[in-house]
Protein backbone atom coordinates (compact mmCIF):
# COMPACT_ATOMS: atom_id res chain seq x y z
CA UNK A 1 0.00 0.00 0.00
CA UNK A 2 1.41 3.43 -0.88
CA UNK A 3 1.57 5.96 1.93
CA UNK A 4 -0.91 8.77 0.85
CA UNK A 5 -0.51 12.42 0.97
CA UNK A 6 -3.22 12.72 3.89
CA UNK A 7 -1.05 9.78 5.71
CA UNK A 8 2.16 11.56 5.04
CA UNK A 9 0.32 15.21 6.78
CA UNK A 10 -0.54 13.60 9.55
CA UNK A 11 2.78 11.83 10.44
CA UNK A 12 3.95 15.38 9.60
CA UNK A 13 1.75 16.99 11.92
CA UNK A 14 2.96 14.66 14.97
CA UNK A 15 6.86 15.82 14.20
CA UNK A 16 5.33 18.99 14.56
CA UNK A 17 3.76 18.35 18.38
CA UNK A 18 6.68 16.97 18.76
CA UNK A 19 9.17 19.14 18.03
CA UNK A 20 7.75 22.52 18.26
CA UNK A 21 7.86 23.08 22.15
CA UNK A 22 11.79 22.91 21.59
CA UNK A 23 12.35 24.62 18.34
CA UNK A 24 10.08 27.39 20.52
CA UNK A 25 12.03 27.52 23.30
CA UNK A 26 15.74 27.72 21.29
CA UNK A 27 14.47 30.62 19.23
CA UNK A 28 13.50 33.02 21.93
CA UNK A 29 16.09 31.66 23.76
CA UNK A 30 18.04 34.39 21.61
CA UNK A 31 15.20 36.95 21.63
CA UNK A 32 16.23 40.46 23.31
CA UNK A 33 12.90 40.16 25.99
CA UNK A 34 12.93 38.10 28.80
CA UNK A 35 9.36 36.62 28.57
CA UNK A 36 6.93 36.06 25.59
CA UNK A 37 6.75 35.00 22.50
CA UNK A 38 7.02 38.32 20.61
CA UNK A 39 10.11 38.77 18.87
CA UNK A 40 12.41 41.86 20.18
CA UNK A 41 15.35 41.20 17.93
CA UNK A 42 18.32 38.98 18.31
CA UNK A 43 20.65 38.80 21.11
CA UNK A 44 23.15 36.73 23.66
CA UNK A 45 22.35 38.05 26.61
CA UNK A 46 20.36 35.31 28.13
CA UNK A 47 22.94 33.48 27.55
CA UNK A 48 25.47 35.50 29.22
CA UNK A 49 23.54 35.57 31.78
CA UNK A 50 24.03 31.87 32.42
CA UNK A 51 27.37 31.76 32.54
CA UNK A 52 27.22 34.17 35.01
CA UNK A 53 24.19 32.78 37.04
CA UNK A 54 26.75 30.71 39.89
CA UNK A 55 23.01 28.75 40.76
CA UNK A 56 22.98 27.04 37.74
CA UNK A 57 26.64 26.87 36.93
CA UNK A 58 26.81 25.24 40.49
CA UNK A 59 24.06 22.74 39.47
CA UNK A 60 26.27 21.27 36.48
CA UNK A 61 29.24 21.04 37.83
CA UNK A 62 27.25 19.11 40.56
CA UNK A 63 25.59 17.38 37.66
CA UNK A 64 28.63 16.32 35.73
CA UNK A 65 30.97 15.72 39.35
CA UNK A 66 27.89 12.81 39.99
CA UNK A 67 27.21 11.57 36.29
CA UNK A 68 31.01 11.00 35.83
CA UNK A 69 32.03 9.03 39.58
CA UNK A 70 28.47 7.22 39.44
CA UNK A 71 28.76 6.22 35.73
CA UNK A 72 32.51 5.12 36.35
CA UNK A 73 31.57 3.21 39.45
CA UNK A 74 28.43 1.67 38.63
CA UNK A 75 30.28 0.21 35.56
CA UNK A 76 33.19 -1.15 37.51
CA UNK A 77 30.72 -2.83 39.89
CA UNK A 78 28.63 -3.63 37.22
CA UNK A 79 31.22 -5.21 34.81
CA UNK A 80 32.37 -7.57 37.41
CA UNK A 81 29.13 -8.99 39.05
CA UNK A 82 27.59 -8.96 34.99
CA UNK A 83 30.91 -11.28 34.12
CA UNK A 84 30.66 -13.49 37.72
CA UNK A 85 27.36 -14.16 37.13
CA UNK A 86 27.68 -15.33 33.28
CA UNK A 87 30.54 -17.46 33.97
CA UNK A 88 29.36 -19.33 37.63
CA UNK A 89 26.34 -21.38 38.82
CA UNK A 90 25.88 -21.11 42.36
CA UNK A 91 23.38 -20.42 45.04
CA UNK A 92 21.39 -17.20 44.98
CA UNK A 93 21.90 -16.50 41.07
CA UNK A 94 18.19 -16.20 40.54
CA UNK A 95 17.75 -14.34 43.41
CA UNK A 96 20.09 -11.58 42.46
CA UNK A 97 18.69 -11.58 38.98
CA UNK A 98 14.76 -11.09 40.36
CA UNK A 99 16.38 -8.45 42.88
CA UNK A 100 17.79 -6.80 39.35
CA UNK A 101 14.47 -7.16 37.74
CA UNK A 102 12.12 -5.58 40.59
CA UNK A 103 14.90 -2.73 40.22
CA UNK A 104 14.71 -2.02 36.70
CA UNK A 105 10.42 -1.69 36.83
CA UNK A 106 10.08 -0.24 40.62
CA UNK A 107 10.08 3.86 39.46
CA UNK A 108 12.23 6.52 40.16
CA UNK A 109 9.64 8.01 42.78
CA UNK A 110 9.42 4.82 44.69
CA UNK A 111 13.32 4.39 44.73
CA UNK A 112 13.79 7.56 46.00
CA UNK A 113 11.93 7.64 49.21
CA UNK A 114 12.49 4.48 49.68
CA UNK A 115 16.41 4.93 49.42
CA UNK A 116 15.37 8.43 51.66
CA UNK A 117 13.86 6.33 54.35
CA UNK A 118 17.07 3.46 54.44
CA UNK A 119 19.69 7.08 54.99
CA UNK A 120 17.64 8.62 57.76
CA UNK A 121 17.34 5.17 59.26
CA UNK A 122 21.18 5.34 59.24
CA UNK A 123 21.72 8.77 60.16
CA UNK A 124 23.52 9.47 56.72
CA UNK A 125 23.47 13.53 56.23
CA UNK A 126 21.55 13.94 52.41
CA UNK A 127 24.53 15.16 49.99
CA UNK A 128 27.16 13.88 47.88
CA UNK A 129 27.55 10.41 48.88
CA UNK A 130 24.01 9.35 49.17
CA UNK A 131 22.97 10.81 46.07
CA UNK A 132 25.82 8.62 43.96
CA UNK A 133 24.24 5.58 46.29
CA UNK A 134 21.51 6.37 44.65
CA UNK A 135 22.57 6.68 40.91
CA UNK A 136 24.75 3.98 41.22
CA UNK A 137 21.59 1.94 41.75
CA UNK A 138 19.30 3.67 39.68
CA UNK A 139 21.79 2.55 37.12
CA UNK A 140 23.20 -0.96 37.86
CA UNK A 141 20.30 -2.85 36.28
CA UNK A 142 21.23 -0.83 33.02
CA UNK A 143 24.49 -1.78 33.30
CA UNK A 144 24.13 -5.38 33.62
CA UNK A 145 21.59 -5.90 31.10
CA UNK A 146 24.00 -4.21 28.22
CA UNK A 147 26.92 -6.37 29.74
CA UNK A 148 24.40 -9.41 29.60
CA UNK A 149 23.50 -9.20 26.42
CA UNK A 150 27.25 -8.46 25.27
CA UNK A 151 27.99 -12.00 27.32
CA UNK A 152 25.63 -13.73 25.93
CA UNK A 153 27.61 -14.62 22.58
CA UNK A 154 30.99 -14.62 24.28
CA UNK A 155 32.96 -17.91 23.43
CA UNK A 156 33.61 -19.61 26.56
CA UNK A 157 35.92 -22.00 25.11
CA UNK A 158 38.34 -18.94 24.91
CA UNK A 159 38.16 -18.50 28.97
CA UNK A 160 39.46 -22.42 29.26
CA UNK A 161 41.69 -21.96 26.31
CA UNK A 162 43.42 -19.06 28.81
CA UNK A 163 42.97 -21.44 32.15
CA UNK A 164 44.97 -24.11 30.28
CA UNK A 165 47.67 -22.11 29.32
CA UNK A 166 47.99 -21.13 33.00
CA UNK A 167 46.39 -17.83 33.11
CA UNK A 168 44.70 -17.01 36.89
CA UNK A 169 41.17 -15.39 37.38
CA UNK A 170 42.77 -12.02 37.44
CA UNK A 171 44.58 -12.31 34.32
CA UNK A 172 41.85 -13.97 32.25
CA UNK A 173 39.49 -10.83 33.48
CA UNK A 174 42.34 -8.56 32.34
CA UNK A 175 43.56 -9.79 29.66
CA UNK A 176 40.81 -12.03 27.93
CA UNK A 177 37.11 -11.40 29.23
CA UNK A 178 37.82 -7.32 29.28
CA UNK A 179 39.31 -6.43 25.84
CA UNK A 180 36.47 -8.65 24.07
CA UNK A 181 33.69 -6.91 26.00
CA UNK A 182 35.23 -3.14 26.03
CA UNK A 183 32.40 -1.89 23.29
CA UNK A 184 29.59 -2.55 25.67
CA UNK A 185 31.55 -1.33 29.11
CA UNK A 186 31.91 1.81 27.06
CA UNK A 187 28.20 1.43 26.09
CA UNK A 188 26.90 1.02 30.11
CA UNK A 189 29.07 4.01 31.24
CA UNK A 190 27.85 5.95 28.50
CA UNK A 191 23.86 4.84 29.32
CA UNK A 192 24.95 5.56 32.73
CA UNK A 193 26.09 9.02 32.53
CA UNK A 194 22.95 10.03 30.85
CA UNK A 195 20.43 8.08 32.97
CA UNK A 196 22.45 10.18 35.87
CA UNK A 197 22.66 13.19 34.28
CA UNK A 198 19.08 12.99 33.60
CA UNK A 199 17.58 12.42 36.90
CA UNK A 200 14.91 14.53 38.01
CA UNK A 201 13.27 12.45 40.38
CA UNK A 202 15.33 10.70 42.59
CA UNK A 203 17.96 13.92 43.57
CA UNK A 204 14.70 15.68 45.30
CA UNK A 205 14.58 12.53 47.24
CA UNK A 206 18.20 11.78 48.23
CA UNK A 207 20.07 14.87 48.28
CA UNK A 208 19.78 17.87 50.33
CA UNK A 209 20.10 21.36 49.78
CA UNK A 210 24.25 20.90 50.67
CA UNK A 211 24.38 19.10 47.14
CA UNK A 212 22.21 20.05 44.46
CA UNK A 213 22.40 19.00 41.06
CA UNK A 214 20.95 21.25 37.83
CA UNK A 215 17.51 19.44 37.57
CA UNK A 216 17.25 20.73 40.98
CA UNK A 217 18.35 23.84 40.61
CA UNK A 218 16.19 24.47 37.23
CA UNK A 219 13.23 23.08 39.23
CA UNK A 220 13.28 25.55 41.75
CA UNK A 221 14.20 28.60 39.03
CA UNK A 222 11.19 27.78 37.09
CA UNK A 223 8.13 26.84 39.53
CA UNK A 224 7.71 30.49 40.08
CA UNK A 225 7.76 31.32 36.14
CA UNK A 226 9.51 31.50 33.08
CA UNK A 227 13.64 32.68 33.10
CA UNK A 228 15.14 33.07 29.73
CA UNK A 229 18.71 31.91 31.18
CA UNK A 230 16.87 28.49 31.27
CA UNK A 231 16.03 28.57 27.46
CA UNK A 232 19.46 28.76 26.94
CA UNK A 233 20.59 26.19 29.50
CA UNK A 234 17.76 24.00 27.74
CA UNK A 235 19.24 25.39 24.31
CA UNK A 236 22.15 23.86 25.10
CA UNK A 237 21.57 20.63 26.91
CA UNK A 238 19.37 19.50 23.56
CA UNK A 239 22.71 20.80 21.61
CA UNK A 240 25.02 18.58 23.54
CA UNK A 241 22.29 15.91 22.95
CA UNK A 242 21.92 15.91 19.76
CA UNK A 243 25.75 15.75 19.68
CA UNK A 244 26.19 12.50 21.88
CA UNK A 245 23.04 10.75 19.93
CA UNK A 246 24.85 11.70 16.17
CA UNK A 247 28.22 10.04 17.59
CA UNK A 248 27.15 7.33 19.23
CA UNK A 249 25.11 6.62 16.12
CA UNK A 250 28.38 7.04 13.68
CA UNK A 251 30.10 4.98 16.20
CA UNK A 252 27.78 2.23 16.03
CA UNK A 253 27.59 2.35 11.82
CA UNK A 254 31.45 2.12 12.22
CA UNK A 255 31.35 -0.80 14.49
CA UNK A 256 28.90 -2.84 11.70
CA UNK A 257 30.99 -2.37 9.07
CA UNK B 1 32.30 -24.87 37.56
CA UNK B 2 33.40 -25.00 40.87
CA UNK B 3 36.09 -23.00 41.33
CA UNK B 4 36.10 -20.49 44.34
CA UNK B 5 38.23 -17.74 43.56
CA UNK B 6 38.62 -14.94 45.95
CA UNK B 7 38.03 -12.70 42.75
CA UNK B 8 35.13 -14.56 42.18
CA UNK B 9 33.48 -14.45 45.88
CA UNK B 10 34.23 -10.34 46.14
CA UNK B 11 32.32 -9.48 43.25
CA UNK B 12 29.32 -11.30 44.42
CA UNK B 13 29.76 -10.62 47.67
CA UNK B 14 29.53 -7.05 46.34
CA UNK B 15 26.54 -7.38 44.37
CA UNK B 16 24.65 -9.14 46.50
CA UNK B 17 25.38 -6.79 49.42
CA UNK B 18 24.30 -3.87 47.35
CA UNK B 19 21.43 -5.34 45.93
CA UNK B 20 20.18 -6.28 49.67
CA UNK B 21 20.61 -3.19 51.34
CA UNK B 22 19.91 -0.46 48.36
CA UNK B 23 17.35 -2.22 46.87
CA UNK B 24 15.55 -4.57 49.10
CA UNK B 25 16.27 -3.17 52.35
CA UNK B 26 14.48 0.38 51.64
CA UNK B 27 11.39 -1.06 50.01
CA UNK B 28 11.18 -3.09 53.53
CA UNK B 29 11.32 -0.11 55.20
CA UNK B 30 8.87 1.97 53.13
CA UNK B 31 6.54 -1.18 53.92
CA UNK B 32 6.89 -1.00 57.64
CA UNK B 33 6.68 2.30 58.38
CA UNK B 34 3.89 2.99 55.94
CA UNK B 35 2.32 1.18 59.17
CA UNK B 36 3.97 3.37 61.82
CA UNK B 37 2.04 6.10 63.94
CA UNK B 38 3.48 10.16 62.99
CA UNK B 39 5.42 11.85 65.25
CA UNK B 40 6.54 15.18 64.81
CA UNK B 41 9.95 15.33 66.87
CA UNK B 42 11.47 11.87 64.97
CA UNK B 43 9.08 11.94 62.05
CA UNK B 44 8.54 8.17 62.69
CA UNK B 45 6.81 6.51 66.42
CA UNK B 46 7.27 2.51 66.23
CA UNK B 47 3.80 1.90 66.91
CA UNK B 48 1.24 -0.51 64.59
CA UNK B 49 -1.37 1.55 63.14
CA UNK B 50 -3.48 1.21 59.67
CA UNK B 51 -3.98 5.02 59.94
CA UNK B 52 -2.57 6.10 57.28
CA UNK B 53 -4.01 4.03 55.43
CA UNK B 54 -7.51 5.15 56.71
CA UNK B 55 -6.53 8.51 56.16
CA UNK B 56 -5.46 7.61 52.63
CA UNK B 57 -9.30 5.86 51.64
CA UNK B 58 -11.51 8.72 53.84
CA UNK B 59 -10.94 11.96 53.22
CA UNK B 60 -9.40 14.34 50.62
CA UNK B 61 -6.16 11.89 49.28
CA UNK B 62 -8.77 9.58 47.70
CA UNK B 63 -10.00 11.85 45.74
CA UNK B 64 -6.65 13.07 44.83
CA UNK B 65 -5.80 8.86 44.27
CA UNK B 66 -8.86 8.63 42.19
CA UNK B 67 -8.00 11.99 39.93
CA UNK B 68 -4.02 10.83 39.43
CA UNK B 69 -5.59 7.65 37.74
CA UNK B 70 -7.97 9.43 35.35
CA UNK B 71 -5.56 11.68 34.60
CA UNK B 72 -2.44 9.09 34.21
CA UNK B 73 -5.41 7.18 31.94
CA UNK B 74 -6.27 10.46 30.15
CA UNK B 75 -3.52 10.86 28.73
CA UNK B 76 -2.46 6.93 28.09
CA UNK B 77 -6.11 7.13 25.72
CA UNK B 78 -4.49 10.15 23.98
CA UNK B 79 -0.64 8.83 23.33
CA UNK B 80 -2.86 5.30 21.97
CA UNK B 81 -4.95 7.40 20.12
CA UNK B 82 -1.94 9.70 17.86
CA UNK B 83 0.50 7.18 18.45
CA UNK B 84 -1.48 4.17 16.96
CA UNK B 85 -2.06 5.45 13.44
CA UNK B 86 1.35 7.12 13.19
CA UNK B 87 2.90 4.20 14.27
CA UNK B 88 0.44 2.41 11.68
CA UNK B 89 1.83 5.14 8.74
CA UNK B 90 4.91 4.68 9.46
CA UNK B 91 5.37 1.02 9.55
CA UNK B 92 3.48 0.34 6.36
CA UNK B 93 5.37 3.17 4.37
CA UNK B 94 7.55 1.59 1.74
CA UNK B 95 9.81 4.99 2.52
CA UNK B 96 13.26 4.77 2.15
CA UNK B 97 13.76 7.13 5.44
CA UNK B 98 11.63 5.13 7.31
CA UNK B 99 14.72 4.09 10.15
CA UNK B 100 15.15 7.92 10.04
CA UNK B 101 11.97 8.97 10.73
CA UNK B 102 11.25 6.50 13.47
CA UNK B 103 14.56 7.78 15.19
CA UNK B 104 13.00 11.27 15.17
CA UNK B 105 10.55 10.38 17.06
CA UNK B 106 13.19 9.50 19.83
CA UNK B 107 15.41 12.33 19.59
CA UNK B 108 13.69 14.71 22.24
CA UNK B 109 13.57 11.89 24.18
CA UNK B 110 17.16 12.49 24.46
CA UNK B 111 17.20 16.03 26.86
CA UNK B 112 15.61 15.93 29.93
CA UNK B 113 11.79 15.33 30.48
CA UNK B 114 11.89 18.17 32.84
CA UNK B 115 13.46 20.60 30.37
CA UNK B 116 10.55 18.89 28.07
CA UNK B 117 8.04 20.17 30.82
CA UNK B 118 9.23 23.47 30.57
CA UNK B 119 8.82 23.72 27.10
CA UNK B 120 5.24 23.08 27.73
CA UNK B 121 5.32 25.69 30.39
CA UNK B 122 6.63 28.27 28.24
CA UNK B 123 4.40 27.43 25.53
CA UNK B 124 1.41 27.52 27.55
CA UNK B 125 2.48 30.80 30.00
CA UNK B 126 -0.02 34.01 29.66
CA UNK B 127 2.20 35.41 27.18
CA UNK B 128 3.74 32.29 25.32
CA UNK B 129 3.27 31.29 22.05
CA UNK B 130 -0.22 29.91 21.57
CA UNK B 131 -1.73 32.81 23.70
CA UNK B 132 0.22 35.52 21.75
CA UNK B 133 -0.82 33.97 18.50
CA UNK B 134 -4.65 33.39 19.80
CA UNK B 135 -4.47 37.40 20.28
CA UNK B 136 -2.68 38.49 17.43
CA UNK B 137 -5.57 36.89 15.33
CA UNK B 138 -7.80 38.10 17.13
CA UNK B 139 -10.02 35.39 18.59
CA UNK B 140 -9.41 36.34 21.82
CA UNK B 141 -8.51 39.60 23.27
CA UNK B 142 -7.36 38.80 27.13
CA UNK B 143 -4.87 35.84 27.66
CA UNK B 144 -6.65 32.34 28.40
CA UNK B 145 -5.29 30.51 31.97
CA UNK B 146 -3.87 27.80 29.84
CA UNK B 147 -1.17 26.98 32.67
CA UNK B 148 -2.62 25.30 36.15
CA UNK B 149 -5.29 22.96 34.79
CA UNK B 150 -5.99 19.69 34.31
CA UNK B 151 -5.73 19.97 30.81
CA UNK B 152 -1.89 21.63 30.97
CA UNK B 153 -1.15 18.08 32.75
CA UNK B 154 -2.24 16.04 30.53
CA UNK B 155 -0.62 17.90 27.40
CA UNK B 156 2.62 17.44 29.26
CA UNK B 157 2.16 14.37 29.39
CA UNK B 158 1.14 13.15 26.02
CA UNK B 159 4.32 15.33 25.02
CA UNK B 160 6.80 13.71 27.61
CA UNK B 161 5.44 10.23 26.54
CA UNK B 162 4.40 9.74 23.47
CA UNK B 163 7.43 8.36 22.53
CA UNK B 164 7.46 5.13 24.55
CA UNK B 165 3.74 4.60 23.02
CA UNK B 166 5.01 4.92 19.37
CA UNK B 167 8.12 2.81 19.63
CA UNK B 168 6.54 -0.48 21.19
CA UNK B 169 3.60 -0.10 18.27
CA UNK B 170 6.05 0.51 15.60
CA UNK B 171 7.93 -2.53 16.49
CA UNK B 172 4.78 -5.03 16.82
CA UNK B 173 3.91 -3.10 13.50
CA UNK B 174 6.23 -3.66 11.80
CA UNK B 175 6.83 -7.55 12.52
CA UNK B 176 2.81 -7.72 11.37
CA UNK B 177 2.54 -9.80 8.65
CA UNK B 178 0.02 -8.06 5.99
CA UNK B 179 -0.94 -10.95 4.19
CA UNK B 180 -3.57 -11.53 6.82
CA UNK B 181 -5.32 -8.43 5.75
CA UNK B 182 -5.69 -9.28 2.10
CA UNK B 183 -6.67 -12.89 3.47
CA UNK B 184 -9.26 -11.19 5.49
CA UNK B 185 -10.47 -8.61 2.69
CA UNK B 186 -10.58 -11.91 -0.08
CA UNK B 187 -13.14 -13.41 2.31
CA UNK B 188 -15.31 -10.61 2.45
CA UNK B 189 -14.20 -8.84 5.71
CA UNK B 190 -14.75 -4.99 5.58
CA UNK B 191 -11.99 -2.08 6.78
CA UNK B 192 -13.59 -2.53 9.72
CA UNK B 193 -13.76 -5.87 10.71
CA UNK B 194 -10.66 -6.67 9.37
CA UNK B 195 -9.20 -4.00 11.88
CA UNK B 196 -10.90 -5.66 14.87
CA UNK B 197 -10.72 -9.51 14.53
CA UNK B 198 -7.32 -9.06 12.55
CA UNK B 199 -5.19 -5.66 13.06
CA UNK B 200 -6.37 -4.65 16.57
CA UNK B 201 -5.80 -8.60 18.16
CA UNK B 202 -2.46 -9.12 16.17
CA UNK B 203 -1.03 -6.09 17.42
CA UNK B 204 -1.95 -5.62 21.06
CA UNK B 205 1.39 -6.94 22.81
CA UNK B 206 2.55 -3.71 21.50
CA UNK B 207 -0.74 -1.66 22.86
CA UNK B 208 -0.41 -3.25 26.05
CA UNK B 209 3.46 -2.26 26.41
CA UNK B 210 2.50 1.28 25.11
CA UNK B 211 0.19 1.70 27.84
CA UNK B 212 2.09 0.06 30.29
CA UNK B 213 4.99 2.05 29.79
CA UNK B 214 3.11 5.97 29.55
CA UNK B 215 0.74 5.02 32.44
CA UNK B 216 3.47 4.06 34.99
CA UNK B 217 5.75 7.07 34.29
CA UNK B 218 2.74 9.05 34.45
CA UNK B 219 2.12 8.46 37.81
CA UNK B 220 5.71 9.04 39.11
CA UNK B 221 6.27 12.12 37.05
CA UNK B 222 5.25 14.57 40.06
CA UNK B 223 6.99 17.59 38.49
CA UNK B 224 4.77 17.39 35.39
CA UNK B 225 1.56 18.17 37.54
CA UNK B 226 3.11 20.22 40.17
CA UNK B 227 4.79 22.91 37.23
CA UNK B 228 1.86 22.60 34.57
CA UNK B 229 -1.17 22.05 37.27
CA UNK B 230 0.37 24.20 39.95
CA UNK B 231 -1.23 22.32 43.14
CA UNK B 232 -1.57 19.35 44.46
CA UNK B 233 -2.97 17.14 41.61
CA UNK B 234 -2.00 13.62 41.86
CA UNK B 235 -0.72 11.02 44.30
CA UNK B 236 2.91 11.36 43.26
CA UNK B 237 2.26 15.42 44.55
CA UNK B 238 1.31 14.15 47.76
CA UNK B 239 4.51 11.59 48.22
CA UNK B 240 6.48 14.79 47.41
CA UNK B 241 5.24 16.86 49.38
CA UNK B 242 5.08 14.30 52.35
CA UNK B 243 8.54 13.79 51.98
CA UNK B 244 10.75 17.05 50.61
CA UNK B 245 7.95 20.15 50.62
CA UNK B 246 5.67 20.55 53.30
CA UNK B 247 6.86 22.01 56.20
CA UNK B 248 4.97 19.62 58.20
CA UNK B 249 6.00 16.10 56.75
CA UNK B 250 4.34 13.17 57.83
CA UNK B 251 6.60 10.22 56.54
CA UNK B 252 4.47 7.15 57.41
CA UNK B 253 1.04 8.65 55.34
CA UNK B 254 4.21 9.26 52.20
CA UNK B 255 5.24 5.76 52.23
CA UNK B 256 1.24 4.65 52.61
CA UNK B 257 0.70 6.15 49.55
CA UNK B 258 3.67 4.78 47.95
CA UNK B 259 3.03 1.45 49.22
CA UNK B 260 -0.25 1.72 47.57
CA UNK B 261 1.13 2.75 44.22
CA UNK B 262 3.70 0.36 44.08
CA UNK B 263 0.97 -2.27 44.39
CA UNK B 264 -1.20 -0.58 41.39
CA UNK B 265 2.38 -0.68 39.33
CA UNK B 266 2.98 -4.73 40.64
CA UNK B 267 -0.46 -5.33 39.15
CA UNK B 268 -0.39 -3.91 36.60
CA UNK B 269 2.86 -5.36 36.03
CA UNK B 270 1.88 -8.83 36.39
CA UNK B 271 -1.27 -8.55 34.30
CA UNK B 272 1.21 -7.16 31.43
CA UNK B 273 3.47 -9.96 32.03
CA UNK B 274 0.28 -12.51 32.23
CA UNK B 275 -1.45 -11.25 28.64
CA UNK B 276 1.78 -11.38 26.63
CA UNK B 277 2.33 -14.78 27.72
CA UNK B 278 -0.96 -16.01 27.02
CA UNK B 279 -0.81 -14.09 23.61
CA UNK B 280 2.15 -16.43 23.06
CA UNK B 281 0.75 -19.72 23.63
CA UNK B 282 -2.74 -18.48 22.17
CA UNK B 283 -1.33 -16.64 19.09
CA UNK B 284 1.95 -17.89 18.32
Amino acid sequence: MKTSKLQWSYIFLVYVFLYLPLIILIIFSFNEAPTGAVWKGFSLKWYDKLFHSSTLITGLINSLLIGISSATLVTIIGTLSAVTLFRFKFFGKNFIISLLYILIMSPEIIMGISLLLLFKFLSLSLGFQTLLITHITLCLPFVMAVLFTRLSNFDIHIIEAAKDLGANELQTFFHIILPSIFPAVVAAWILSFTISMDDSICAFFTSGPRFEILPQKIYAMVRTGVKPEVNALSTIIFGVSMLIVIVTQIMLKERKR
Amino acid sequence: MKEQSLFHKVTIGIIVLWLLLFALIPNIIMFVVSFMEYDSSSFVKAVFTLDNYKQFFSDNYFKIFINSFKIAAIATLLCLFIGYPFAYILARSKSRYKGLLALLVVIPYWTSALIRTYAIFYMLSANGLINTILIKIGIIDAPLKLLYTEGAVIFGFVYTLLPFMILPLYATIEKFDFKYIEAAQDLGASKIRTFYHIILPLTSPGIIAGVVLVFLPALGLFYIPNLLGGKTMMVSNIIQEQFITSVIQNWPLGSAASVLITVVMGLMIWAYYKSSKSFQTKVL
